[in-house]
């Protein structure tokens, strides 16, 4: 019995493999399948993994709440690297998905390939996360949008610096660029408003994905008495899933992680890209013409913080929730002179700010008093 | 002789066949429509002159990182440094682009090609000079040169050469838009398609049509026996070598000309790992690799769709491209064992 069994079994496995055979052969013969026309189409390419806990996964959460939207076909590509394949995954969507308006997130996507393909494509918008839209310079139909992400940091620092006992905190960043160095200067400025006495450690890795060297930081971080740890590299699980491993506190970054630290998990600052993507859904199918620049904070409900977790102390969560309020109704101005940087060097003066929207803190090339690293890397 | 023709063409096509069989029977099984997924993957790669030409634009760098690991594969080197000769090769082209910018574009690009090969070449060179003279294992030393050439691109970058205007992506200046190489007729595939198919049939003439190309072959083939018989086994290696980086070479100065514009991170983005599969495939043949690399492309520019039409990661295309590599070098062993195949042989 058993042997007329895997006889059987192998027969339709015989069968099955005949039928795709035929499959290979007929696939080229058969039509296109037709493109429903009255959909919104909107397309999204990643650099990296959709579910990478980060940057890219952010991005893939916030296409996947398209889903509740019926009339809205959304489509997307991850692993698209930085050349030429970008222009052609665009030109893919566009040509063969009829796609209307195109999400390259990843930084490098904006010069050359999106202002390469844009002019090719004038009824296409391409929108562009984190990218420098000049109005002066570039197509109309490109534009770019990004959030004031280093808010939520600094609400993590409030944290981190309410639970950090030894007063070291740890960062692990990609590379020394004026939006990881604000990063890392809002997190040190927030916890050492907490605790001027707070130093924090930064380790440059020096590439966006680099698990291997992201892990070794964190375990010499650890051992050089660190008791909380967060990052700014494109998928920071390696880094929360070290800390708690070794026991200490973690601050997540991009999107939740507190499903990787159950024990050590503090917060973390989250983009809301869900938001951001249904209202230019809205826009597209109300007709509205499209803003080339859209920028915001927590006002504007383009980052959140993860939701606490279970060790955050009351007085923490209360001192948080209250940053946030500020920045929620602009009271908070977090590059007020005087900052000095890590040299002893006056960067801002007593009695001068910079506020969030401010395009000089876009070029931030300094690290904030605390700060125990260099921006040479 | 028509066996030895038909031979080399029939087992590689049916090996393809059976890759594909088995990439069928994977789909299936992961959930998805084999039918509908195939149908994608023509339409996505072969399927409309857009698709033709996204296919091509992304063979063109394949083609020559190929040639860097298929030339040395003749005379017995396994070597798998394409990445870094792809981007010291890119990085000096850039430098020279930078410092020429105001000369006329003809004089720029010639200079930028010269310099990007030239400095691919000695890379790759430096490889086979040390296992010749020091007895350095070529596989391993070219492998960790990657890691160098990618940190000194990134010292550069970061550093002396950096245009400060390029905050969040750091790169070198530009080589001024005059200068950059144009697309092909009014295709929108850049030169380095044309370039790389240039590279491959003359390399494929070099290696199978000369005196040159049959002293490497022999030396590949024994070389205490090419030793003996007084071929130059060094200076063979050396200058098989020198051609192979100097390809890779100019394939890192394509991506500058034609895509970038200027050097940075984007130019290690594997063409050189991926150009290794190319070359087993075509099993060093210089000419196969030209249809080799162009199923690559495909299978890289189909990928697209089979993520936005079949919900299927970017990893299948991987998988494909991982079936075909493991049956075509199964494949290997069956050279020779059908006497059908080989039946006129016996004539000659």
């Amino acid at each position: 019995m058993k042997k007329n069994e895997v006889d059987n079994k192998r027969r339709t496995l015989l069968k099955g493999a005949l039928a795709v055979g035929m499959a290979t052969a007929l696939g080229g013969l058969l039509p296109s399948k037709a493109w429903a026309k009255k959909k919104v189409g909107m397309g999204f390419i990643y650099v990296g993994p959709r579910d990478d806990y980060g940057y890219n996964q952010s991005h893939y959460e916030g296409k996947s709440s398209l889903a509740k939207l019926d009339w809205v076909k959304a489509v997307d590509q991850e692993n698209v690297p930085e050349t030429i394949e970008v222009q052609k995954a665009m030109e893919s969507m566009i040509n063969l998905d009829g796609i209307q308006i195109v999400f390259p997130t990843s930084f490098g996507y904006f010069d050359p390939h999106i202002l390469k393909i844009a002019p090719k494509y004038p009824d296409v918008m391409f929108l562009h996360c984190g990218g420098l839209w000049d109005a002066k310079k570039h197509p109309k139909n490109v534009g770019s949008y990004f959030g004031y992400i280093d808010e939520a940091v600094y609400v993590a620092g409030i944290v981190a610096g309410h639970m950090s006992k030894t007063g070291k905190l740890g960062f692990i960043a990609a590379m020394p660029i004026p939006q990881v160095l604000r990063n890392i200067n809002n997190f040190t400025l927030a916890a050492r408003s907490v605790n001027p006495k707070i130093t924090t450690t930064v380790v440059f890795t020096g590439g966006w994905s680099l698990p291997v060297k992201e892990a070794e930081a964190a375990n010499s971080l650890i051992d050089q008495g660190i008791d909380v740890l967060t990052c700014h590299v494109d998928s920071p699980k390696v880094v929360i899933e070290t800390a708690e491993k070794r026991g200490i506190y973690s601050c997540g970054y991009h999107t939740n992680q507190a499903v990787l630290a159950p024990k050590g998990f503090l917060t973390g600052a989250q983009w809301n890209w869900s938001k951001v993507y249904q209202d230019y859904a809205e826009m597209i199918s109300k007709g509205t013409k499209i803003p080339n620049l859209v920028r915001g904070g927590f006002k504007e409900g383009l980052v959140t913080s993860s939701p606490y977790g279970k060790v955050v102390s009351a007085k923490a969560k209360e001192q948080a929730d209250k940053m946030r309020a500020s920045f929620m109704n602009g009271s908070m101005v977090v590059y007020k002179g005087p900052i000095k940087d890590n040299t002893g060097r006056v960067v801002i003066a007593a009695g001068k700010e910079y506020k969030q929207t401010d395009i000089w803190l876009e070029g931030m090339d300094w690290l904030a008093e605390g700060v125990i690293g260099s921006t040479k890397g | 002789m028509m066996g030895r023709l038909f031979e080399p063409i029939v087992i590689p096509f049916a090996a393809l066949l059976v890759a594909l069989l088995l990439f069928g029977i994977f789909i299936t099984a992961a959930g998805a429509d084999a039918l509908g997924v195939f149908e994608s993957m023509y339409r996505g790669a072969f399927g409309t002159w857009f698709s033709w030409q996204n296919t091509l634009v992304r063979a063109a760098p394949l083609m020559l990182t190929a040639l860097c690991t298929a030339l040395p594969a003749r005379i017995g080197l396994i070597i798998i440094g394409g990445e870094g000769a792809v981007v010291v090769g890119g990085m000096t082209a850039a430098l020279t682009g930078i410092v020429l910018t105001h000369a006329s574009p003809i004089i720029v690009l010639t200079a930028m090609a010269f310099m990007g090969m030239t400095t691919g070449g000695l890379w790759i060179a430096a490889i086979s000079a040390l296992r010749h003279y020091r007895g350095v294992n070529e596989t391993i030393s070219s492998l960790l040169l990657n890691y160098i050439a990618i940190a000194i691109m990134n010292f550069l970058v970061f550093g002396p050469l950096r245009d400060p205007e390029t905050l969040n992506k750091p790169s070198t200046y530009h080589i001024g838009e005059a200068n950059m190489l144009t697309e092909m007729g009014s295709t929108s595939i850049h030169w380095g398609f044309g370039l790389g198919v240039i590279a491959c049939v003359a390399l494929w003439v070099l290696m199978r049509h000369t005196p040159f190309g049959f002293a490497v072959d022999i030396t590949g083939g024994n070389m205490r026996a090419a030793k003996l018989s007084g071929l130059p086994v060094a200076r063979l290696m050396i200058i098989t070598s020198l051609l192979a980086g100097a390809a890779a070479g100019l394939a890192g100065m394509i991506e500058v000309a034609a895509v970038h514009g200027r050097a940075n991170s984007s130019l290690n983005a594997n063409y050189g790992y991926e150009g290794i599969l190319v070359a087993f495939i075509a099993r060093h043949n210089p000419l196969a690799i030209i249809p080799v690399a162009i199923l690559f492309g495909g299978i890289r520019a189909s990928s697209g769709l089979l993520q936005r039409d079949h919900d299927l990661p970017d990893a299948s295309s991987l998988v494909l491209q991982g079936i075909i590599f493991i049956v075509i070098l199964a494949s290997e062993t069956l050279y020779g064992r059908f006497s059908w195949l080989r039946a006129k042989e016996k004539t000659v």
